[in-house]
């Protein structure tokens, strides 16, 4: 009878707030997840070539321009659900996530490049990247079990920054700083995907991104998800509960790197690069902004921050710049604007710690963690209530 | 109630009532050992953090459907006896036998599905998430049917927590949080339920309250193991009592006996 009660409250609840005859519709998607994922990404995939086509965006730069920058803001957004899993559900704070995106790279570099002499199909790889991800994740989570918060915050720093060094330093087998060039394009039934045409590159990204979203939202609902969210809470709760929290951690540290493994494999394809520098400590920390900012634990949101983000460090500010040569201003005009991004996300991570520390789009469940005397909960019990409680 | 059968059959009621007449002496004395039918025993535990020697060779033995309890001052062991027996510690001598197996090595949450349910010192209820996802997390190891059927059970039980059940754990008040977390240990239908400290910093109404729950668990078939610093409640709903001190087990005897013991009266329920 509870859990019925409770999914009913639940609905209630959600519909409350529509006006009207909205309401069963966002019950409808509120029960779909994944048709609701589904609809939300291809109306989203349709939408962007068509609004760059109109005027403000239009005389700011190319269509096929601002395509490459939403293709690759993919690749951000993927990152972002990654590291979505370790630190917003399992609550493992992770410095170094940039590692495993240049694993996933490099891995797809080895498998598929002049300079190693293979040349598996980008699809496989896709799997066999986010599959070494995986695997580098489960190495880095074991011996790191015991730590929390900052200690681990710590390790992971230093696993994102040997990663990166030891990619550049064994020349033999990844040309140091030089990084691996001109990398096989991926191919679909004889087609061959080129830098030039970036609309299939698109295509793919958001069927990446759909997909990713689709699993995340099952693994968030599953008990795999609860466990996670138990861990977070309290560890050793969790274990006295019945919850392996040795497994539990690992997967988070595992599904959250074949995610970047993942981003990895795309973007090196995408580039036909991979290089050192791609993968150094600001990646990590642009990614765990785009968390923070979006709502930590809420998918859309995670989503919507990286997009956001991605958005204003390579476009933006890049568009700042060109517009301040063209129309020249008095000291605007000498800032080099690209260079205060990491300025900008500080200034953007404090201000959101004091005003808005559940992110810019919450889920519901971290908004109601974070704002306990919200409106409609029946929290507030006067302490007679309690006494009288106690009497009974 | 659905219990397991097994523990319908009441054979160690009646044998610890025989081991009373051992008087009260400072060697431990296994009050109520009924040889292999004891659900729980402990066997020369020695427990250790690092280097510090918390448990230095506990023997004790919980009987079907008994409350046992064990008393001490801070610092005694009680806590770590419990985590060892849960899986959250590791005897490093010794052994700890539940049902006829060795399970000293088996790690917590196996031992929840096996049938050892732990209420830890402090509540450490999931404080940011409801009291119903905190119950649901307590069935962790059941099925989405027997977690249903054991909602009602412990909300029939507890029915404060019914009335909160969408609150955030963290804005329930003391006595809420410790019938939370007992309401969660309970839900992993635990056959043997550890209780550590239940009436940790609640008002003395509070603690009759909690008490007399914790001895209408017991007749519903569960057997406890109940840690306590408040030793005369403790005697008064248990069966059977040990005495530990500096990781020592120094009495065993029947409730009603160490609640009688000069000893005891003066260390531990506040009689000069």
């Amino acid at each position: 009878m509870t859990i019925q009660d409770d999914a009913e409250r639940r609905d209630l609840s959600s519909g409350d707030r529509m006006p009207g005859g909205l309401a069963p519709v966002r019950g409808f998607f509120e029960a779909h997840r994944s048709i609701s994922v589904i609809v939300g990404m291809a109306l989203v995939g349709l939408a962007l070539p068509l609004v760059v086509m109109l005027p403000p965006f239009s005389t700011f730069q190319a269509g096929a321009a601002w395509m490459n920058n939403f293709t690759l803001a993919g690749v951000y957004i993927l990152l972002a659900l990654g590291l979505n899993i370790v630190v917003g559900l399992a609550g493992l704070l992770d410095l170094g996530y940039a590692a495993f995106f240049a694993i996933g790279s490099y891995t797809y570099a080895f498998g598929a490049s002049p300079f190693s002499g293979l040349h598996i199909p980008f699809w496989p790889m896709l799997l066999i990247g986010a599959l070494m991800a995986a695997i580098f994740g489960v190495l880095l989570g074991a011996p790191t079990l015991r730590l929390r918060g900052d200690y681990l915050a710590i390790v992971t720093l230093g696993f994102g920054e040997i990663v990166p060094i030891v990619f550049k330093n064994s020349d033999t087998y990844t040309r140091g700083t030089n990084g691996i060039s001109s990398l096989y394009p991926p191919d679909l039934l004889g087609y061959r995907f080129s830098t030039i045409e970036i609309l299939p590159f698109y295509i793919v990204m958001l069927l990446l991104v759909t997909l990713a979203m689709i699993l995340i939202y099952r693994l968030q609902e599953s008990r795999l998800g609860r466990s996670w969210m138990a861990i977070r809470e309290d560890e050793l709760a969790a274990a006295s509960n019945g919850i392996n929290t040795v497994t539990t951690k690992l997967l988070a540290f595992a599904l959250g790197a074949s995610t970047a493994g993942l981003a990895g494999v795309f973007s090196s394809a995408k580039l036909t690069f991979t290089g050192p520098d791609q993968f150094l400590f600001t990646v990590s920390f642009t990614v765990l902004a785009m968390v923070v900012l979006g709502g930590m634990g809420n998918i859309w949101g995670v989503a919507l921050g990286a997009f956001i983000l991605y958005m204003i460090q390579s476009v933006l500010l890049k568009g700042l710049n060109q517009f301040f040569d063209a129309v020249p201003v008095p000291i605007l005009s000498d800032i080099d604007f690209v260079q205060y991004q990491f300025l900008l996300y500080g200034l953007a991570l404090v201000s959101m710690m004091l005003l808005r520390p559940e992110g810019l789009f919450p889920s519901k469940r971290r908004r109601r963690e974070l704002h306990t005397a919200a409106p409609g909960d029946d929290a507030a019990a006067t302490p007679a209530q309690e006494a009288g409680g106690a009497l009974q | 109630m659905t219990t397991d059968a097994t523990q319908t059959t009441d054979a160690t009621q009646t044998t610890d009532t025989a081991a009373t007449g051992t008087t009260a002496q400072a060697t431990p004395t296994q009050a109520g050992d009924a040889g292999g039918q004891a659900l729980l025993r402990l066997e020369n535990v020695h427990t250790y953090y690092g280097h510090i020697h918390a448990l230095k060779g506990i023997s004790l033995t919980v009987g079907r459907q008994e409350i046992v309890t064990l008393i001490g001052s801070n610092g005694a062991g009680k806590t770590t006896t419990l985590k060892t027996i849960s899986g959250l510690l590791r005897a490093r001598v010794g052994s700890v036998v539940f049902d006829g197996d060795d399970i000293s090595t088996v790690s917590a949450h196996e031992l929840v599905a096996r049938g050892i349910g732990h209420a830890p010192e402090g509540r450490r209820i999931f404080s940011r998430l409801t009291v119903l996802e905190n119950l649901q997390m307590g069935g962790f190891t059941r099925n989405s049917s027997e977690i249903r059927e054991d909602l009602g059970r412990v909300m029939e039980l507890f029915p404060r927590l019914k009335e909160r059940q969408h609150q955030k754990g963290g804005t329930l008040s003391g006595g809420e949080q410790q019938m939370l977390a007992i309401g969660r240990a309970l839900m992993s239908r635990p056959r043997v339920l550890l209780l550590d400290e239940p009436s940790l910093g609640l008002a003395p109404i509070l603690v009759q309250q909690i008490f007399s729950i914790i001895a209408e668990i017991n007749q519903q078939g569960t057997t406890i193991l109940l840690v306590e610093q408040n030793a005369l409640q403790a005697l008064k709903v248990a069966n059977r009592g040990y005495v530990l001190q500096t990781g020592n087990i120094i009495l065993a005897d029947t409730a009603a006996n160490l609640a009688a013991n000069e000893q005891v009266r003066q260390a531990y329920l506040g009689e000069i």
